[in-house]
């Protein structure tokens, strides 16, 4: 029983000192931070070199080659700096998609029985985890610019073409009513979710499986096909056309996004495949052989028994390399992908603007960093619920 | 506290540009340069410090790059030798800091050097707004595009829908953004950090044309195996003045910055060399000629230099017309002629202010 709340009393008390000390530490720690930010602010102001974050507004006057959103070179540095936040969000979506799926086969194909599957995909992890990624960046794009040059293109399809200055794909052009196909496809989404939800209760009221997959793909799949065709199919092509020194229209993968992109992916992927395979490994045998007796084929058990055990131990450590591939991304400057550290560090030379632009870049990478664990967090919670 | 906080705004910089910072301090003193504070007395630290770091090009042939020995050599390089020479009697103690066109301005503005000698055109902003002083012009530079001859393009405004390289954080990108928008022509700019990329890249021909200062254009067609493939364009789109710069607010250390870089011309306008160096020094008719060599007045003196300063600096590499020769001149693979960087009384405008 404490009554006295005096500070010595706090002191003797164990958990209380904890408390005590702790606070003096973050007490200390954000004093320090103060003094230091508000001393380089005042130097910095004394060396003439910040004046806050109105410089953003001002105009750019560089152009920047991929550009999610209109962008000029009478644009703003603020305008620039979107775009560079993009293309990183752009290149580390794409790579944390394809750097999980490829994990995941990896992950799985390495615990397979085939000798040359392991052997090969043993070899894939061990090469590109042992590389250093700016080094397998490098790598990619002195491969992708090495390919045939503009007038020597390879089509793919006839109307793909393929060549050092990346890969030129039509692009589509949707007519207004193309809108009804994407509301049908919607629709077809959500009633199967419906289809989902009422076939489970089912099978848990009577045992009946309803082949779910089946009609979902026969719905999602071939409904909006049949609304797309009956409207005339309503969208055009933009077709590449050669022109003097380039394709003109569609649009293009630059070879420096390509790279980063199969970079991060494979290098990613690797660490990724480890996680899968030992996530895998932690469930014990004792569940996929009592899967089996219980009359379930192989690959049910995989999918109903050990892929949702092995995902509580995955989801955490995929969690940090979905982060590290984030902020991998930032190596984009040394080919030249145009992301947000690569447009900032121009923002910065040209406007003077350093400790601005630094803390932006930041904010930028904690603000992502967060988002993705906050997301990895919710769902890490939603498959730990299937504990029972 | 000042120092400190610098510091630490200084790391936060170079960290922020991890990916550049590869490039830097290659060069032959690889100790790691805790970046200095910015402070208003280079000249004391240089002197303390007895080095005197100098910011240079990450590579661009004739202007800065490693020689036969290993050692760093060139037409920018040649300046820090010589301004070491006048403050540290001794053209080699520099260490040599290798930057990129990006990375250059924060590495002068944290005190990472004391003077920056790369390619680096004064513009009014980099003046005005970034916090620097530049010294003068010690090459007189414009804008210019390489291309492949069997493009068969023979201006700047037939290159609607090209691939461009171009290094950024430079004027080329700036000038560049405006020409074509001026001229209302669509390009794809691919951006590079170095020259070396940007000539990788050329030759891959992930780009039609490089743009960049024409000498730079020069250097690097001077490095190309089928160099009688490519073609400089006759046009050129900007006015790219190029020197050295230094931090500013510190005005004693701009003021031998300066004066060194006017010694070099004014020796040459003088024919001051340095085969006939040692015989000036015995005494000339030309009363200029001796206050430069500090044999007459106290020049030196007021800069706080001793009185061989300019000597000094002369040795360590001749006049400015003699690196000019060797770096750049028609006889090297550059070959470049004079044009406007030949003095004011040979038909240039190169024009540096008297010895008195
Ligand atoms: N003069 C322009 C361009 C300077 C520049 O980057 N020039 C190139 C080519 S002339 C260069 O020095 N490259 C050498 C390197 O990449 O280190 C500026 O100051 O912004």
């Amino acid at each position: 029983m404490i009554n006295r709340t005096t500070l010595t009393n706090l002191w003797f008390n164990k958990r209380g000192r904890g408390y005590l000390l702790q606070l003096l530490v973050l007490l200390g720690v954000t004093t320090l931070l103060a003094i230091i930010a508000s001393n380089t602010i005042a130097n910095l102001q004394k060396a003439g070199l910040t004046s806050g974050f109105g410089f953003l507004g001002d105009q750019a006057f560089f152009d920047i080659n991929q550009r999610l959103i209109e962008y000029t070179s009478q644009s703003s540095f603020g305008r620039a700096l979107v775009v560079g936040l993009l293309n990183t969000v752009l290149v580390s979506s794409l790579g944390i998609i394809t750097a999980t799926i490829i994990g995941f086969f990896a992950g799985v194909l390495r615990l397979s029985d085939n000798w040359l599957v392991s052997r090969l995909i043993t070899a894939y992890v061990e090469v590109t985890r042992n590389v250093p990624l700016l080094l397998q960046i490098i790598l990619w794009w002195a491969i992708l610019t090495s390919l045939p040059k503009i007038r020597d293109s390879i089509p793919v399809f006839g109307t793909l073409f393929l060549n050092n200055r990346g890969l030129r794909a039509p692009a589509p052009v949707f007519e207004p009513s193309f809108i009804w196909v994407f509301i049908v496809f919607i629709a077809c989404l959500f009633f199967t979710f419906l289809l989902l939800f009422w076939a489970r209760r089912r099978q848990r009221r009577t045992g009946k499986i309803f082949p779910v997959g089946l009609t979902a793909l026969a719905l999602v799949a071939t409904v909006p096909l049949i609304v797309f065709f009956s409207l005339g199919q309503p969208i055009t092509w933009d077709i590449p056309a050669r022109t003097r020194f380039n394709f003109q229209g569609g649009f293009n993968i630059t070879p420096e996004l390509l790279a980063l992109w199969i970079a991060l992916a494979t290098y990613t992927g690797a660490f990724i495949s480890e996680i899968v395979r030992a996530g895998i490994l932690s469930v014990s045998k004792g569940q996929s052989e009592a899967a089996l007796s219980l009359g379930l084929r192989k690959n049910q058990t995989m999918r109903l028994i050990v892929i949702p055990q092995a995902l509580r131990v995955i989801i955490p450590p995929l969690t940090s390399q979905h982060l590290n591939l984030t902020k991998n991304s930032s190596l984009a400057i040394a080919i030249g992908y145009q992301d947000l550290v690569s447009i900032g560090g121009t923002i910065l030379n040209q406007s003077g603007h350093a400790l601005e632009v630094v803390a932006i870049w930041m904010a930028v990478y904690l603000s992502l960093s967060l988002a993705t664990s906050a997301f990895m967090n919710w769902y890490n919670k939603r498959i730990s619920l299937i504990e029972r | 506290m000042k120092r400190f906080t610098i510091t630490i705004a200084a790391a936060v910089l170079t960290l922020g540009l991890a990916g550049c910072d590869e490039n830097e301090q290659k060069a032959e003193n690889t100790e790691p340069a805790a970046p200095q504070a910015s402070s208003t007395n280079t000249f004391e630290e240089v002197k303390a410090r007895g080095v005197l770091q100098c910011g240079i090009n990450t590579g661009l042939a004739g202007f800065a790059y490693t020689d036969d020995n290993g050692k760093w050599a060139g037409f920018d390089v040649a300046y820090c030798r010589a301004l070491a020479a006048a403050v540290l009697g001794d053209p080699d103690k520099v260490k040599y800091v290798n930057l990129t066109g990006k990375n250059r301005f924060p590495a002068l503005a944290s005190g990472e050097i004391d003077v920056l000698s790369r390619n680096t055109t004064w513009t009014f902003s980099r003046d005005v707004k970034l916090g620097f002083t530049f010294v003068g012009v010690s090459y007189y530079d414009g804008q210019g595009f390489i291309g492949r001859k069997k493009l068969g393009v023979k201006s700047a405004k037939e290159l609607d829908g090209a691939s461009i390289c171009i290094q950024t954080g430079t004027t080329t990108e700036l000038n560049l953004a405006d020409f074509f928008r001026v001229n209302k022509i669509k390009y794809e700019p691919v951006p590079i950090e170095t020259n070396e990329e940007a000539r990788k890249a050329y030759l891959a021909e992930r780009c039609d044309v490089y743009t960049t200062d024409a000498s730079g254009l020069a250097a690097t067609k001077s490095t190309f195996a089928d160099a009688d493939k490519h073609m400089v364009f006759p046009e050129i789109i900007s006015k790219e003045p190029l020197g050295p710069l230094v931090r500013q607010g510190d005005d004693a250390w701009a003021d031998i910055a300066r004066w060194t870089l006017n010694a070099l011309i004014n020796a040459e306008e003088y024919g001051v060399t340095s085969a006939n160096i040692d015989e000036m020094l015995k005494g000339t008719k030309n009363p200029e000629i001796n206050r430069m060599l500090g044999t007459e007045g106290s020049l030196g003196e007021m800069l706080g230099l001793p009185k061989d300063w300019a000597v000094k600096a002369l040795k360590a590499g001749g006049n400015y017309g003699e690196i000019f020769d060797r770096y750049l001149g028609e006889k090297t693979p550059l070959g470049l002629s004079r044009g406007l960087n030949a003095l004011w009384s040979n038909g240039g405008i190169l024009y540096a202010p008297p010895m008195r």
